[in-house]
Order: C-alpha cells, then sequence, then structure tokens
C-alpha cells in the first residue's frame, strides 16, 4: 500500500484545481466545493493510514528502512555536472575521527573542548558528480508521522471549514487555496530531496500569504499577509544558500544521499565553524523565518488576519512546525555542530518565555492563542537544541492536537459571538455552547500540561531532556526558562478560558460595533446579530472539535516515557507503537555515529544493570569514560564535557535516575498547577487582581502589553531604514542619474547647436564662396557661347566636321602639301 | 526603257559618229567618278555656305536640299561605279538615296510647318531675330 503515496498529494491538488478553476465559473455550491475539498482531503487520509500502517506495522513492514517511491519517479531537474567545492578537506574517513578523538581524550580536561584537527592522506581532492534532482516521495518515520498530522487534523480542519466559511462569497476560493496548500504543505513533508522540501517550502509560504490576506479587501489582512511573506523570505534566503552549500559539499541533494555522506564527517564542536555548522545556520535561519523563532516571529501574530480555520491549520498545526521537519530531517548536519545545537535550543528557550510573556496580556482571543503557538514552537526547538528531536516531534504531533482544537474552538466562539474576538467582551459562554467549551477545555488541560492530557507527555519529556542533555553546555538554564514559561503557559491559558467561558457574560454590555475581525455578509443579515445572544456552532463545526479533543486527550500516549517503566515495565511501552521507538532509527547518534540505537543497543540492554538498563549503545571507546556515565545519563556525552548538568547533579544527589525524573515531573506537574492556580486566582476569585498587578508592575506590563515593542522596533531599525535608503537611493536615481542622462542630453544639444552654427556658416560659407566666385568668373564665357542662333550652331557643327575630316584625312593631307610644295619649289 | 533601246540607241551612234560618238556614249555609259564627287563636292560646299550665310529660313531649308542631294549624287555615282565593277551590292546606293529623298520631304513638311509656327507667333522667318535657342 505504501507504493501509493504518490496519490497523498496529488488527490489535494487535483481537488484545489477543480473547486479553483471550476467553481466560480460553473458557480459550484457549497455542498459541492465543501464535498471535493473534505473528501479529496479524506481520501488523502485514508491513503496515508494505510501506507503508514503498510509500512511500519503490517507484514510487509520495511519499517526502519526508507522507501522512496520509484514507480512515479522522474527526472525533475536533468543535472549537469557538479564540481563539489566545499568540504572536500572535512571529509575524512572514520579512522581519522577515532585518530582525534583519541587525541582529544589524551589532553588535559580543561583543553578538551577545543577543535582537535587531523591530517590525513585519504583527504581527496575536489570531486565532482552529477546533480540529478528526481521527483520522488520519500516514506520513512518521519513523513509518516507528519503525513498523518497534516492529513488528520487538516481533514479535522476541512470539516470545521466547511461550517465556519458557510455563507462567504470566496468559498471555492478558501477551499482552492486551502487545498493547494495541503498539497504543498505535503509535498513539503514527503519530498525525497532538499529541492522538493524547497519547493513545498515556497508553497506554504505563497499559501499562507493568499490565505492571510483572504479578506484582502481590509487593510489589516493585506498588511499582515505582506508581512508574513516578507519575514518568511528572510529565513527563505538562509534555506536558500543551506541547500546550495548542500549541493557544493554532497553532490547531491537527495537526503538518502546526504545523510550517509553526511555521517562520516568530523563533529564540530563549540568554537569550531565547518562547513557542517554553516549549514546548519542557514538551515535554522530557515526554519526561525518558518517556524516564527525570535527573530523573525512578528508574522505569526499577525497572521491572525486570516479566516480561523487558516489560523488553526497554517499558523498553528502543520506549516509553522516545517521548521521542525527540517530541522529533524537534517538532525545529523545538526548533530555535527555543537554550537548550532546550542544556538537552537537557546533561541528556542528564548522564544518559548518571550512569547509566553506576551501572551499573557493579550486581550484578542486569537492573538493569544498565536503567542501560545510561538512559545510552544520554542519549546519543540529547544528539545531539538538539546538532542531530543523525537521528542520535538512528539510536541509537534501534541500541538498540533491541542492546538488546533483550541484555534477551531476559537473560531467557534468566534463564529458564536459574531465575529467578536476580544476577550473582554466575552465571558460566560460555558451555558451557550456546551460542546466548544467542554473540548476547549482538553485542550487547555493538554497545553497546561496535566498528566494524562497529551500536552503533558511531551512538555514533560521536553523538559527532562533539557535538564539531563549532555549535547549542550546550559542545560540547566535551558531548563529553568522551559519551566517559567511552561507556568506562564498555563496562566495565560487559564486567563483565556476563565475570560471566555467562565464568569460575567459581558458580552450583553452595549458597545460600538467595530467593523469586524472577520466579516461575513451572510451572518450580517440576521436580526440576532445585535442581540449578541451567542449560539452553539452548527454540526459540521462541533464534530471536528470533539475529534481533536479525544486526540488532544488521549494523542501524548504514543509517547510514554521512560520515566513510566514501573507502569509500563519497559522504557518506551508500545514497541513500534512508541514514537520514540519508531522515529528512532532516522535520528543520527553522534556516540555511534549512527542512526539510531542501533542492533548492539538492544543487545547492550540485555547485560545492562539495573539502573542503566537500557541504556544507549556503547560502541566507541572514548565515549565511555566515566564522566559521560556520571550521575547515570540516558546517553553517554558525545562532543566530551559539557559543564553543569542539573539531572545528573539531582541524579547524584538522589542517587537513582528514576528518581530524578520523578523529580523532574512533580515539578513540571507544580510549574502547571501553580500556573493554572494564578490564573483561577487571578480571573475566577478575585477580578480585581489583574487591574492591581498591572497597575503594580506597571513597565512589565506595557512591554508585555506591547509585545516588547518588537515590532516598532523593526518598524523603525528596518522598515524605516529601508525607506530612507529607498528615498536615498531614489534621491541619487533622481537626481545624479537622471541628471547625468539629462546632463548628456543637454551636451548633446549644446554641441549640436555649435557643430550646426559651424556647418552652416563656415563650411557652407566657404563653399558657397568658391562656388559663386567660380561660376560668376567662368559664366561671361559660357553665356557668351549660347547665342541661340541656330546658324551660329550649325557653323560649330560644320567647324567640327571640318576638324574631324582633316584628322581623319590628316596624313593625306601632309602628303598633299608636301607635293605641292615640291612641285612649287 | 533603257533595255529596250539600248542596243538600237548603240548601233545609230556607231553608223552615225564613226565611232567616236560610240566612244563618247560609252563615256556616257560609263562617266568617270571623280566628276561626280566633284559636283558632289560642290553642292555640299553652296549647301554648307548657305546654311551658314543666309538669313531666310527657307533658303536655308532649300540649302540643306542641297546638301541631302550632294549625298545623294554621291551615293549613285558610287552605284554606278561599283556595278561597273562587277559589286552585287552596288543597288544599296540607290536604295539609300530613294530614303533621303523620302525623308526629305518629310522633313520638308514638318520644317514647312515648324516655319508657319514660327511666323505666326515672331511675325518674321529671319534666323537672326530668332533666338530662343538661347533659352
Amino acid at each position: 500500500m505504501y507504493r501509493y503515496i504518490w496519490l497523498v498529494p496529488l488527490l489535494p491538488l487535483i481537488g484545489a484545481a477543480i473547486n479553483g478553476l471550476l467553481g466560480r465559473r460553473f458557480s459550484f455550491s457549497e455542498k459541492l466545493i465543501g464535498g471535493i475539498a473534505v473528501g479529496s482531503v479524506a481520501l488523502s487520509f485514508l491513503i496515508s493510514i494505510a501506507a503508514v500502517y503498510s509500512y511500519g506495522f503490517s507484514n510487509q513492514s520495511i519499517w526502519p528502512n526508507t522507501y522512496v517511491t520509484s514507480q512515479f519517479k522522474y527526472n525533475w531537474i536533468p543535472g549537469g555536472a557538479v564540481r563539489i567545492t566545499q568540504g572536500s578537506k572535512e571529509r575524512i574517513s572514520a579512522a581519522a575521527i577515532q585518530e582525534a578523538e583519541r587525541q582529544r581524550a589524551a589532553l588535559p580536561p580543561e583543553e578538551r573542548s577545543k577543535p582537535v584537527s587531523v591530517l590525513t592522506s585519504d583527504s581527496e581532492a575536489p570531486r565532482s558528480s552529477i546533480l540529478n534532482v528526481e521527483w520522488s516521495y520519500q516514506l520513512d518515520p518521519l513523513s509518516s508521522i507528519f503525513m498523518l498530522i497534516v492529513t488528520g487534523v487538516g481533514l479535522c480542519i476541512f470539516v470545521f471549514a466547511t461550517g465556519y466559511m458557510h455563507g462567504d462569497s470566496g468559498f471555492y476560493r478558501f477551499f482552492a487555496y486551502m487545498g493547494l496548500f495541503m498539497f504543498m504543505m505535503l509535498v513539503l513533508v514527503m519530498g525525497s530531496n532538499f529541492l522538493m522540501m524547497f519547493v513545498g517550502w515556497e508553497g506554504v509560504g505563497l499559501c499562507s500569504y493568499l490565505l492571510i490576506g483572504y479578506y484582502f479587501d481590509r487593510q489589516e489582512a493585506a498588511d499582515a499577509s505582506r508581512k508574513a511573506f516578507i519575514t518568511n523570505r528572510i529565513g527563505d534566503f538562509g534555506f536558500a544558500l543551506a541547500v546550495f552549500a548542500v549541493i557544493a559539499t554532497f553532490g547531491t541533494s537527495q537526503y538518502t544521499d546526504v545523510i550517509t555522506q553526511a555521517k562520516s564527517y568530523p563533529i564540530e564542536i563549540i568554537g569550531h565553524w565547518g562547513i557542517m555548522s554553516w549549514i546548519a545556520l542557514g538551515l535554522f535561519i530557515g526554519a526561525c523565518g518558518k517556524s516564527a523563532q525570535l527573530p523573525l516571529h512578528v508574522w505569526l501574530p499577525d497572521a491572525m488576519a486570516g479566516p480561523t480555520p487558516v489560523s488553526a491549520l497554517i499558523h498553528a498545526a502543520t506549516m509553522v512546525t516545517a521548521g521542525l521537519y527540517m530541522v529533524t530531517r537534517t538532525n545529523v548536519i545538526f548533530q555535527h555542530s555543537q554550537t548550532m545545537m546550542l544556538v537552537v535550543a537557546l533561541v528556542g528557550a528564548a522564544t518559548a518565555i518571550f512569547a509566553a510573556t506576551i501572551g499573557i496580556t493579550q486581550n484578542d482571543i486569537k492573538k493569544v492563542l498565536a503567542y501560545s503557538t510561538v512559545s510552544q514552537l520554542g519549546f519543540m526547538f529547544m528539545a531539538c537544541g538539546v538532542g531530543a528531536f523525537v521528542i520535538g516531534i512528539f510536541h509537534v504531533m501534541t500541538h498540533a492536537f491541542f492546538k488546533a482544537l483550541m484555534f477551531l474552538g476559537a473560531g467557534s466562539v468566534i463564529h458564536g459571538l459574531h465575529h467578536e474576538q476580544d476577550l473582554r467582551r466575552m465571558g460566560g459562554l460555558k451555558k451557550y455552547m456546551p460542546y466548544t467549551y467542554w473540548t476547549f477545555l482538553a485542550g487547555w488541560l493538554a497545553i497546561c500540561g496535566i498528566i494524562p492530557f497529551s500536552g503533558f507527555w511531551s512538555k514533560d519529556e521536553i523538559l527532562w531532556s533539557a535538564a539531563s542533555t549532555n549535547y549542550v553546555p546550559v542545560g540547566w538554564l535551558v531548563w529553568l526558562v522551559g519551566t517559567i514559561a511552561a507556568t506562564g503557559t498555563a496562566f495565560y491559558m487559564t486567563r483565556l478560558v476563565a475570560m471566555t467561558f467562565w464568569g460575567k457574560e459581558k458580552f450583553r454590555e452595549t458597545h460600538e460595533h467595530t467593523p469586524g475581525h472577520e466579516s461575513h455578509t451572510a451572518d450580517h443579515s440576521t436580526p440576532k446579530h445585535h442581540a449578541h445572544i451567542p449560539q452553539e456552532s452548527p454540526k459540521s463545526m462541533w464534530i471536528p472539535l470533539v475529534a481533536l479533543a479525544v486526540l488532544a486527550t488521549i494523542g501524548g500516549f504514543v509517547g510514554v516515557g521512560p520515566a513510566w517503566k514501573f507502569i509500563t515495565r519497559t522504557e518506551h511501552p508500545g514497541k513500534r507503537m512508541n514514537i520514540v521507538n519508531f522515529m528512532d532509527p532516522i535520528i543520527w547518534n553522534p556516540s555511534t555515529r549512527e542512526f539510531g540505537k542501533g542492533g548492539e543497543g538492544s543487545k547492550q540492554e540485555a547485560v545492562g544493570s539495573g539502573q542503566e538498563a537500557g541504556g544507549r549503545a556503547i560502541s566507541s571507546p572514548e565515549a565511555a569514560s566515566a564522566e559521560a556515565r556520571s550521575g547515570g545519563a540516558e546517553n553517554p556525552a558525545p562532543y566530551g564535557k559539557t559543564g553543569f548538568n542539573l539531572a545528573h547533579a539531582a541524579a547524584g544527589k538522589l542517587g537513582s535516575e528514576t528518581a530524578t525524573e520523578w523529580l523532574f515531573i512533580i515539578i513540571s506537574l507544580l510549574a502547571a498547577g501553580i500556573g493554572i492556580g494564578l490564573g483561577w486566582l487571578f480571573y475566577v476569585k478575585d477580578t480585581r487582581l489583574p487591574d492591581l498587578w498591572a497597575a503594580r508592575l506597571r513597565p512589565l506590563y506595557e512591554a508585555s502589553y506591547n509585545k516588547y515593542r518588537v515590532d516598532e522596533f523593526y518598524g523603525w531599525a528596518i522598515t524605516r531604514r529601508t525607506m530612507d535608503a529607498a528615498r536615498a537611493v531614489f534621491a541619487f536615481d533622481s537626481k545624479v542619474v537622471d541628471g547625468a542622462v539629462n546632463g548628456s542630453a543637454w551636451l548633446t544639444r549644446l554641441s549640436s547647436r555649435i557643430s550646426g552654427g559651424f556647418d552652416k556658416y563656415v563650411v557652407d560659407g566657404i563653399v558657397n564662396t568658391i562656388a559663386a566666385f567660380v561660376i560668376r568668373l567662368m559664366s561671361p564665357l559660357i553665356r557668351a557661347a549660347q547665342t541661340g542662333l541656330a546658324p551660329n550652331y550649325a557653323l560649330v557643327m560644320v567647324i567640327g566636321l571640318v576638324v574631324a575630316v582633316a584628322m581623319f584625312f590628316a596624313s593625306d593631307i601632309v602628303k598633299a602639301v608636301k607635293a605641292i610644295f615640291a612641285i612649287a619649289f | 526603257m533603257t533595255n529596250l533601246f539600248t542596243p538600237a540607241l548603240l548601233f545609230l551612234l556607231q553608223e552615225s559618229g564613226g565611232g567616236r560618238l560610240t566612244l563618247a556614249w560609252d563615256k556616257v555609259q560609263h562617266p568617270d567618278l571623280s566628276k561626280f564627287l566633284v559636283i558632289g563636292a560642290l553642292l555640299f560646299i553652296i549647301g554648307v555656305a548657305g546654311v551658314l550665310t543666309r538669313r531666310n529660313i527657307i533658303v536655308i531649308f532649300m540649302s540643306v536640299e542641297l546638301i541631302l542631294n550632294a549625298a545623294n549624287l554621291n551615293f549613285i555615282a558610287f552605284s554606278r561605279y561599283l556595278q561597273d565593277t562587277g559589286n552585287p551590292n552596288a543597288l544599296a546606293g540607290q536604295v539609300f538615296t530613294v530614303f533621303i529623298i523620302v525623308v526629305a520631304a518629310a522633313e520638308a513638311a514638318i520644317g514647312l510647318g515648324i516655319v508657319i509656327a514660327l511666323y505666326r507667333n515672331k511675325e518674321t522667318i529671319w534666323m537672326d531675330e530668332i533666338d530662343l535657342l538661347k533659352w
């Protein structure tokens, strides 16, 4: 069945093409358009399930191996020769790497962080290769997970959108864009090479632009769409450079080839910027743009100007996680560069805390969710940065469930309140919108990290990975920031729920109707509009909510962590059904220099003793140093010592790894509890408190409310400077360049006038003078010859005749004259 | 005519002149070429002098006729001369003469027409008063 995965992207594209090209001309009904769109996505989803099942779980499973479609592949970009200029020197054999690590181990401990260079005989001269880029789809654990998320969550959102967009004049257009988005997203996650990823990357950026600007008649939406597009361009620039670097280094863009080649490159520890670090930097800039990480996060909150299903699908569940997909896909490159791992972890942590603090003070329900999304994406990058790529992807999955659920719930609230998005005008909706309320509660508990809900499993694993990491130096800081951010998350999510569903019914208060955030013409005609009595959304909207609520509740059980092995009897229960076990084969292990735990890992596990049962494979002798094992770490240190390690220190105190894990679980639950409790205290128990504390912490409140003025700063530092530069360039153009052009024209005119005058007066004058002189001189002679009298002409003729005859008979005449003279004298 | 009467005429001249007439007749029949050429040249010179010196257009026309006839005389003379020497192309001269006569007739017709038109406009036929060719 997995042979048919090429159908998965194709079906939404066909649906989008039918809707987009024919929907308007033949004025399809909403039922037909919705049916085509939902049907195509549903079919894709079914094929995805069947494909993933047959790939990973059936009898013919080829699970750890990568499957690349062959029956449908063709040479997309028939290549030319690529001269591999980059990285040839770094391409050192495994023996050389071992030699380098042996030298490093021999150094005194304080010098071990310095890079060691080994000259080897087999460093090759620049090679060349033929670059052939094929259009083929790849099925492996990572793309399986993403296929299921994209089509599954996408299906729920499509169904929701048929209800939400009811009555909109651009119904066909909306579903055409959404279908196109599905196609592009699936190309992104299923493509088998970097260029296909790039096509999908740009394609989802385009669809995001189109859908944010869906209400293109509103200035705010148009501005937001441009902002998103331009901000993404910055990231895409880095991504494109990284793709070029990949091609220049490895001579191919196919993941499988790149990954097998990259395996043998030397690891670049902190302070060493080799080719892998540069590639990873470019890729991470791309990921920052697409996944709204700290310097480039500004577009995502503004993107909420699009319709709510778009926010749920693109700006929460799928597109913004493309950065995570890319980082995980290229984890072998990232793990070669400890610097970039640290950068990823720190940027993720900074984004998490930064967005969480902004989320606390926002009043627009969708803005709160948007900052929450940014914050959660920060958590995911944090996980990747500390080496727990699988956990990052696990959080992508659970986040897709609960955040899509919350966005759709918010959409349902907005729909029920006739396009009211301000939290301060909600409240008490529990009574009016029961389905929305109960499903929203599931999402709320999940994102706060309460125990059986999905968010708990992934978020707790992230924090544990951060605390126990030995990939990067400052894991404890990352953990601390993450925990504070998680508390903040619980707080503002409780605030959101309290202000929306609990408390006083503030929607009854009269207020001037601001021309809406999302204006649907059809709904405005209903008489109930101005009464603002909320109503439960139709079936097509709450059924997807229920489906997502179920997933948000139980979806986390595929990733039950090692701390629970006293119940589950095994580190990751469920064998392949566990996401960690399932995904592990694509994660490179810098200690063993192989993918996954490796075959010997399980052997080791059998002989492993008590506490360290399930310790990862330790094949390289240098990694087996005592310090790497100290504190009972799960991983041996792949980059040498990384400084203070919180989990190891705690384990040293407690004397047990399991106890340490439990300690961290309790801490993370406590953080969530504190957040929820504070939220309850502020927004349910005593509603005077928020204003009080806002007044007390005025500067902080202002900073958070104004989003730390990042937009203003960018506007001042970048937009304004760009405009200044543009004006300067324009001035240069209009003054200097145009001046030069006009000046040359003026000069030409001047010189032509001079040369014209010279010609007219000097040259012509000379000619006229000479000619007139000659003619004046000669004309009397010539004129005298012209008498006009015929006899004169006749005389000339006769004279001519005589002369002619005389010349003809010249010799005879001379003879005759001589003869006469002879006779006479 | 010549062919019918020539034998009789020859007989009569022989009997009556005692041979001298016959000789003279023979001379008449076969005259000396140079005399004709001299007469032709004289006619030509008279014609040219007429054209160059006379003022009256009519006289000039007549002089032109003289020139043409001088040429005709030459043609005839050479034709006869060649006939005597047995040249088969001797008749060409006579054909030319006929042509020239015809052309001269046509030219006279046109020329006199021009003269009449000229007289009507200028009221003169004196050549030294007509200098229109100057312009």
